[in-house]
């Protein structure tokens, strides 16, 4: 871990109880609650200069529920030149999230790409619609149980895979 | 089949103001299909007068679901969906991409050859990418023959590309650990010829528009982007550093070797459409310069990695070679696999950071790719600096912040 960031983590932890962190190629990730994520944004940009919210995003881990989704926010620095990317678990029935364009503006579109792709709810969004796919589309294209174009054949090698997906499928 | 949802005014009276609802201001559909959105974007304007109240841009009319058709292709095979994403900047979206796998597989020994030959291109394509964005602008503006001049001078760029990749645009000329294959020999000389004729013609572009009376008080503090609502929004590349922000990821986090190359990056702070202008003319400058230096100390030697774990033999090796036919049937069939983890890796775009997030699920397909893509956020901010102005002020303000639509809608 970057020398300079290493004070920042650990104020984070201090600050909020059950954070953590893991490493991967010199990049941090922080680990944090989802009622914890506004407070964190708030204190890393105005007490640690992250000025810029690069990235918004989220990923499936289907069939896992507990959590599902994790969210991502990549936080940069530019006074400091350092990156932090914060991870929220979000679990997998009723999935739910504060929304941060209090904090950073940009979350705006953003968060409406996550409510669009994933099917996050983001509570006290000041513009909950869909901003890429069509306002009548069903279903959440980036979840892992979206199937991408076709039905996928099933054969002995792959029969319990698709079974584990489609339950319905066995009679 | 979906029931048909009633829809009622109720979810969108929130995006304008009340004068809207009583017939005061106007309500008028700018796109999908018109000139000056540069692409299918369609912008709701709320009109007083010919004042903008209120602009909403509604996006995602070219959007083809390039991060889930990724999610189902080896790494390899997942590139040429890059060269598609932001079709003005293909070799940039090629090196997000291959610099995120490398990082991922921990693939760190990409030549020194190949990594110059990386610059070279990629500047080529900012110069491009700049030209095209001149040539709109210009054509925005009603500058017609700037139009002309700047697609004459972006198909020699265009040839080089064709040259190395035999592709003019949708290269995917660069691979995890290297490049394609090593450029022929006539490419100096393209190069080199490029570099003697492009200075004259940034001169005669600036001759033609940066001092012109109807130029600069279209554009002079029209759509003042302040630094701070920039940073609020993600605003990068360029359209920041036109607010006086220094910011430009070649420079406070080099790759690719840029750490060894000279060059200033262009900074304004006016913050207004003809500052936008200018930082990106000086950009053409600056990257005549890194070119110009990469192609002196271009080096000699391999454009691929030696790791036959990532990288498949050469066509010679594969006759003689148990472990290279091996190599090649695991990499052409299967792929390689890379970790369970993830990374984040930019690179500076024309249009700013573009940003790969990509994660690995042991095997051989990414399991989640998002594209950070710069337009994305640029576009956000514009209903912020279109408030007050006239729509043909929006026209201009719109073609200064240089979005490429495939790049939003990905």
């Amino acid at each position: 871990m970057d020398k300079k960031l290493e004070p920042i983590v650990k104020t984070i932890q201090e600050k909020f109880s059950a954070a953590y962190y893991e490493e991967f190629r010199d990049e941090v990730h922080l680990f944090v609650k989802p009622e914890q994520i506004v407070d964190t944004l708030t204190v890393l940009r105005d007490e640690y200069n992250f000025e810029l919210l690069s990235a918004l995003t989220a990923t499936d881990y289907w069939p896992q529920t507990e959590p599902r989704f994790h969210v991502i926010y990549q936080l940069t620095s530019l006074a400091k030149n350092l990156s932090v990317q914060i991870r929220v678990p979000v679990s997998g029935d009723n999935p739910k999230l504060p929304t941060t364009t209090g904090v950073y503006a940009v979350a705006n579109w953003r968060e409406r790409e996550l409510l669009d792709m994933f099917g996050i709810e983001i509570e006290g969004h000041p513009d909950p619609r869909r901003i890429l796919m069509p306002d009548d589309t069903e279903g959440h294209p980036l979840r892992k149980d979206f199937p991408l174009g076709y039905e996928e054949p099933q054969f002995t090698f792959n029969f319990d895979e698709i079974d584990l997906r489609k339950p319905y499928a066995k009679e | 089949m979906a029931q048909l949802e009633e829809v009622s005014i109720e979810k969108f009276k929130h995006l304008v103001s009340e004068r809207a609802l009583t017939g005061e201001t106007m309500l008028l559909n700018m796109g999908p299909q018109h000139p000056s959105t540069h692409g299918v974007l369609r912008l709701l304007l709320e009109l007083d007068g010919e004042i903008v109240v209120n602009c909403i841009p509604d996006i995602g009319y070219l959007h083809t679901g390039i991060e889930k058709n990724m999610e189902a292709k080896t790494y390899q095979k997942a590139e040429v969906m890059t060269d598609r994403l932001d079709y003005m900047n293909t070799m940039g979206n090629n090196l997000a991409y291959v610099m995120a796998v490398e990082k991922l597989v921990g693939l760190d020994d990409v030549p020194v050859r190949a990594q110059a030959l990386r610059v070279i291109l990629v500047e080529l394509q900012r110069i491009a990418s700049h030209l095209v964005w001149l040539g709109a602008f210009g054509l925005d503006l009603a500058a017609m023959s700037v139009f002309l001049y700047c697609f004459r001078d972006r198909e020699l760029i265009l040839d080089i590309f064709e040259l190395v990749s035999g592709q003019r645009m949708m290269t995917t000329y660069f691979r995890p650990g290297g490049v394609w294959r090593d450029v022929p020999v006539e490419f100096e000389k393209a190069v080199r010829d490029f570099l003697k004729i492009f200075p004259r013609r940034v001169d005669e572009y600036e001759k033609l528009m940066t001092k012109n009376p109807l130029f600069v008080d279209r554009l002079v503090g029209i759509g003042h982007l302040d630094k701070d609502v920039a940073l609020q929004y993600g605003v990068t590349g360029p359209t920041l550093r036109a607010s006086g922000v220094d910011w430009d990821l070649r420079k406070s986090r080099p790759y690719c070797g840029y750490e060894q190359y000279d060059f200033n990056v262009p900074i304004r702070t006016e913050g207004d459409t003809y500052a936008r202008y200018l930082v990106r003319i000086d950009e053409f400058r600056e990257s005549l310069k890194i070119i110009e230096q990469a192609l002196n100390k271009l080096p000699m030697g391999p454009v691929r990695s030696e790791n036959r774990k990532f990288v498949p033999p050469p066509r010679s090796e594969i006759g003689t070679s148990m472990e290279a036919l091996i190599h090649h049937f695991k990499l052409w069939t299967e792929g390689f696999p890379a970790p369970k983890a993830s990374v984040y890796s930019a690179v500076e775009s024309p249009r700013g950071e573009l940003g790969m997030y990509l994660e690995g699920d042991g095997g051989p397909k990414p399991h989640r790719i998002h594209l950070r893509t710069p337009s994305f956020d640029n576009l956000a901010v514009l209903p912020e600096i279109v408030k007050g102005h006239f729509v043909a002020d929006l026209v201009a303000i719109l073609a200064s912040i240089d979005i490429v639509l495939g790049d939003i809608d990905r």
